[in-house]
């Protein structure tokens, strides 16, 4: 850090995971080190757009809750992603809308209500030195988030802010279509992958027909689910580059969602890969909540994610 | 070992890897031969995907190209992407020598105090540990893919003598540059990672440095091989001798 740094927040409690997050890492994964990134990018995109910042702009991702914070300035924040009852000097705060805070308000955040990460930007965004191109914080790997080597907060830790932000930033809110409802059954949109017709024909009936349950084993590399078990022609291939969402079969015929922090490359064979919006949805589920693959289209794929981004600028 | 050097490309598929990749496989088996073509339309996939490309990631037969849907569609991709493997086949084989990769020598100790595998890995393959060392050490290793974490480098392939498998549990601890075999495989861990791999020394080399122009030392392409030392010169070139932990083996990975 230099002499320019303004601290925004200083942390009171640390909760369980709390992660700085900018768009990701790219360019590197051919050196085995990972995207990292925003594990719902929806819920982030829009946090930062609230506060009036810009696309890749660092935010804190909040896992389950537990985290607080005091003001050491007066800042303008937005929540957005999981309602994880958070509250500013007790009160409830609204998520999906920017809210003006004064130097000394305390904002805390509880446990899970609706999904599992809430998405905290302040307005101008935090402020780290990028490791490797980028802030976003991978613990494995040692890389990123305020301190440089992927540590998550911890309580005493003072978080920088871009200096002179957010002064002019006016009252937004997300329209209510943009807040989901994560506590339902998803349906998780997958583009089929190479590998699908390896998989025999019971058991690609059951991958898209039957439900699955998140498992609790589940965290920012991949999520886990259980159901009928798959099985494939195919027990495992020369281990290659892997992307976003890619769900993976591994011989115990449970498949694994593949999110931002997975390795770089594998060797199972996959039914194919999550739409980003789809991952996005997934990293919402906690353990136990029902999911559907429904199978999409290149074409409808590409649509959705081009209006998430144009419901952006708007 | 080779592929004959004016051979021409087999013909590759394009396969979906999601909304912003495709993944590109090239080869069906592991050669070193492959990794030329690899690299040469890894160069090719810079040049014609310019500011819409977000990440390559070469492999052992395959190549993910990842890119940004809003710059360009995933047809679009596709479509480039078989223009350049047509014209990728249609011209001479890459060179296999010299561009294809740098050259590195990894000073490493072998010892049971640092490899607590090495004397098993003689057992299995009925030799001394002096002529598992020199099998070990005594020919050069391509690098094949980097993955697992930053700068861990799949190196290959081992002489088959020395071919053992992964432990069955792996180590929560492996202690960081310790020099590594399974299967045809050998590596050297960048950073203290669990690990399922045998041990066999440890190397003195920084592996995964992020104030390093390139950050990671070896790449996929380079040539790699392991110089045995003694203690005192592994020491004197920064090597770590503290002796691992002989408590047994952990769940979990």
């Amino acid at each position: 850090m230099n002499q320019y740094t303004v601290i925004g927040l200083r942390v009171q409690r640390a909760g369980p995971l709390a992660l700085l997050q900018d768009a990701g890492r790219f360019g590197v994964r051919r050196l085995g080190v990972t995207q990292g990134g925003p594990a719902d990018l929806h819920g982030w995109a829009w946090a930062n757009r609230l506060a009036g910042n810009a696309w890749g702009t660092p935010a804190l991702e909040v896992t389950f809750g537990g985290l607080a914070l005091v003001a050491e300035r007066d800042l303008t924040i937005a929540v957005a992603g999981a309602d994880l009852a958070a509250t500013l000097d007790g009160e409830p705060l609204a998520l999906w809308q920017s809210v003006p805070i004064k130097e000394g308000q305390t904002l805390a955040f509880g446990t899970p209500r609706n999904g599992l990460r809430a998405y905290l930007a302040v307005a101008g965004g935090f402020r780290a030195e990028p490791v490797l191109g980028s802030v976003s914080c991978v613990v494995r790997e040692g890389l990123g988030g305020f301190d440089g080597h992927g540590a998550k907060l911890t309580a005493g830790d003072r978080l920088a802010v871009t200096p002179g932000a957010g002064e002019r930033v006016g009252r937004e809110a997300a329209s209510v279509p943009e807040q989901p409802d994560y506590t339902g059954p998803a349906s998780l949109a997958l583009l089929p992958g190479a590998q699908v017709a390896d998989f025999t024909g019971a058991s690609l009936y059951a991958a898209f027909n039957r439900p699955w349950r998140v498992d609790d084993r589940a965290d920012r590399m991949g999520v886990r689910l259980t159901g009928p078990r798959l099985s494939c022609r195919i027990g495992s291939l020369i281990s290659e580059g892997i992307g976003l969402g890619a769900v993976q079969v591994p011989p115990d015929g449970q498949p694994i969602a593949l999110l931002n922090d997975r390795q770089t490359i594998g060797g199972y064979p996959r039914l194919g890969a999550l739409t980003p919006l789809a991952a996005s949805r997934l990293a919402q589920c906690l353990p136990g909540q029902a999911v559907r693959l429904v199978a999409t289209t290149g074409e409808r794929a590409l649509g959705d994610y081009r209006y998430f981004r144009r419901s952006l600028e708007r | 070992m080779s592929q004959a050097p004016n051979s021409g490309l087999p013909t590759p598929r394009i396969e979906s890897a999601g909304l912003d990749g495709w993944l590109v496989r090239l080869f069906s088996t592991i050669d070193e031969a492959n990794l030329a073509w690899l690299g040469a339309l890894a160069r090719r996939c810079e040049t014609a995907f310019g500011e819409a490309l977000v990440d390559l990631v070469p492999s052992y037969t395959t190549l993910l190209v990842v890119f940004d849907p809003l710059r360009l569609s995933p047809e679009a991709a596709r479509r480039r992407l078989a223009e350049l493997l047509a014209d990728l086949g249609a011209g001479p084989a890459p060179e296999q020598e010299g561009a294809a990769g740098e050259e590195h020598e990894l000073l490493t100790w072998y010892d049971p105090s640092v490899g607590p595998d090495l004397e098993r890995v003689a057992r299995h393959a009925d030799m001394s540990l002096e002529e598992v060392i020199d099998c070990h050490a005594g020919q050069a290793y391509r690098v094949f893919a980097l993955g697992f974490a930053p700068g861990f480098a799949f190196m290959g392939l081992l002489d088959r003598r020395l071919e053992v498998p992964r432990l069955d549990t792996p180590r929560q601890r492996v202690p960081v540059n310790s020099v590594a075999i399974t299967g045809r495989q050998t590596a050297a861990y960048p950073a203290v990672s669990p690990g399922g791999w045998n041990l066999l020394g440890r190397t003195t080399a920084r592996l995964f440095d992020r104030d390093r122009e390139g950050f990671s030392l070896l790449r996929v392409g380079d040539r790699v091989r392991f110089v045995p030392v003694d203690r005192a010169t592994f020491e004197r070139h920064g090597g770590d001798a503290t002796p691992m932990e002989t408590r047994p083996v952990e769940a979990g990975e």
